[in-house]
């Protein structure tokens, strides 16, 4: 099993999400996050003086899947989060070593 | 009913030999009847501009009341999260203490002073509310009192985030029953600066600089927020609310058809009405005015349009206009707010250039432009000297200014006013009140 974390501008989440349902991934986390990388902040302003915000808003998808599955999700995600601009994320990619349903007690694939 | 000609020959007949008898009667009787009705009418007359009158000071009376909860609004939604329930605590119990000093003392501090005087009754509490003469005494009282509580409201705004409860209750309790008073017994109780010509309608001086000198006074021996100054620039702190913020504006401004159109004290004839009528249509001119001066300076200056400034010029509009709200035309009226708009711009980045954080702008709008609309006075009636504005100005300045200071320090060295370094930072929510504003949201 895999687990993606996917790094997102916050208005592509559901062209996001409807892919990965495309392609048969029913499950995902979704956690509201502040970041940058090489994208610059920008300046603001507030009753005259200037301050700099360097944190911008984004989006965290974390999703487990089953290894077959990495190759087409990853894919889905590089596609719908994609802009052409900076600040468009990242994707990472890590092993998973145990799953549990907590509902049934199911483990391993069965229980994502 | 149809008259005929002869119809009326016939009761002109009869009529006759009775107004004869009636001539032979008495003509003073006649006279008497006359005299009786026009003694009614004129006592239906008089129970109706007493009933005008006290409804002016009612109505006008709870829409300032309602300022109250502008002052909170705007309050809570220009500090940050973790500060807005001590906001919120702090409008409404300042609301409640002014108006219980002002029964107890302030009231007759204010209006029992001798004409021309400096000093009235010290400790007076109101006794049982008589019927009054041209309007209810219980209404005018009400109508002062809501007034005295409008003074409170300014002052913490610019304290806010990091002053301690208690302190800042005990202030406001000098400030409302000692302060306040008899800055106000100089002026609308016929003191000595009444005598001098000073004029202030409403209260651009009386209420508004009152309570900007004393948030001066406050944020200077307070201190500056931690980090708002650091590194040598300005770090801005951005309120929680804009919504909450710009509803706080509009309800101070329909509170304020209250404040300036009440404050011509009566309504039971057309002059009076009218002028309550005229002072409706200045006050909201010049608060229009405040607002576009205010995006454009920010536009031009700033390259930026933010409403917290625009928030700030309509409210800066609306107190330099309060000085004299009746004789202006629109046009003059819409100059007066638009100035007292611009300085109130051009003093927000002056303060942050001396460290005196002001934290919801409230010395650039009650104390600037309430100086100006003051003295603006001498150039819109002509019954006014600019002496005796000037005069005025500085004497309830000098006055508020140290009196304030002299409080704040008795308070910052004996129980302390402001709260810890680690407080200030949890946010006073948790430091003060042990309420968080939004419970349910994880704050920063």
């Amino acid at each position: 099993m895999k687990k993606i974390e996917a790094i997102i501008k916050p208005f592509k989440l559901d062209e996001v999400k409807e892919a990965l349902q495309g392609i048969g991934i029913t499950g995902m986390t979704v956690v509201e996050a502040k970041g940058f990388g090489r994208q610059k902040g920008h300046t603001e302003m507030y009753r005259g003086a200037e301050y700099v915000v360097d944190f911008l808003p984004k989006l965290k998808i974390e999703i487990v899947i089953a290894s077959d599955q990495l190759e087409a999700a990853i894919e889905a995600i590089k596609t719908t989060a994609n802009t052409g601009k900076i600040g468009d994320g990242k994707i990472f990619v890590t092993d998973v070593e145990q799953a549990i349903r907590i509902r049934t007690g199911e483990t391993g694939t069965n229980a994502i | 009913m149809k008259i005929s000609k002869s119809g009326l020959i016939k009761t002109s007949v009869y009529l006759l030999p009775l107004l004869g008898l009636s001539g032979l009667m008495a003509p003073g009787a006649w006279a008497d009847e006359v005299a009786d009705l026009a003694a009614k009418l004129d006592a239906q007359a008089t129970q109706t501009s007493y009933v005008f009158n006290t409804l002016l000071f009612l109505i006008g009376g709870f829409l300032v009341m309602w300022m109250a909860a502008g002052f909170a609004m705007l309050e809570a939604g220009l500090v940050r999260t973790k500060n807005v329930s001590m906001q919120c605590l702090k409008n409404i119990t300042l609301y409640a203490v002014a108006g219980i000093m002002f029964w107890l003392i302030g009231y007759n501090l204010m209006y029992g002073i001798a004409e021309g005087r400096v000093l009235g009754p010290l400790f007076k509490p109101m006794g049982d509310f008589g019927p009054g003469g041209d309007y209810a005494s219980a209404s005018d009282w009400f109508f002062q009192m809501v007034f005295c509580a409008t003074t409170a409201s300014i002052v913490s705004g610019t304290l806010a985030e990091r002053i301690k409860f208690w302190p800042f209750l005990i202030f406001i309790c000098f400030l409302t029953g000692f302060i306040y008073p008899i800055v106000g017994s100089w002026e609308w109780g016929k003191g000595w600066l009444d005598a001098k010509g000073f004029s202030d309608f409403a209260g651009s001086t009386l209420v508004h600089s009152t309570g900007g000198w004393a948030a001066l006074a406050g944020a200077i021996i307070l201190g500056a927020r931690k980090g708002k100054y650091e590194g040598g620039r300005v770090n801005p702190m951005p309120g929680s609310s804009m919504p909450l913020a710009t509803l706080g504006v509009f309800i101070l401004w329909l509170g304020w058809f209250g404040f300036n159109g009440a404050s011509q004290l009566a309504m039971g004839t057309i002059e009076d009405v009218s002028a309550v009528a005229r002072i409706f249509v200045n006050t909201n001119m010049a608060a229009c005015a405040g607002v576009v001066i205010a995006i454009l300076y920010t536009q031009i200056r700033y390259k930026n349009l933010d409403v917290t400034m625009a928030l700030n010029g309509a409210l800066a509009g609306l107190v330099a206009i309060t000085a004299e709200p009746l004789t202006p035309s629109v046009p003059v009226a819409m100059l007066v707010g638009g100035l007292g708009s611009l300085l109130a711009m051009l003093t927000v980045p002056l303060l942050d250039k001396f460290k005196i954080d002001d934290v919801v702008g409230a010395i650039p709008v009650h104390l600037v432009a309430g100086i100006f609309g003051t003295l603006a006075v001498a150039f819109t009636n002509k019954d006014v000297t600019f002496m005796a504005q000037l005069t005025g100005v500085l004497a309830i300045g000098a006055f508020v200014l140290v009196t304030s200071a002299i409080l704040w320090l008795v308070l910052k060295l004996s129980i302390g006013i402001r709260v810890s370094e680690e407080d200030e930072y949890a946010g006073l929510d948790h430091s003060e009140v042990g309420i968080a504003a939004y419970p349910e949201f994880v704050s920063q």
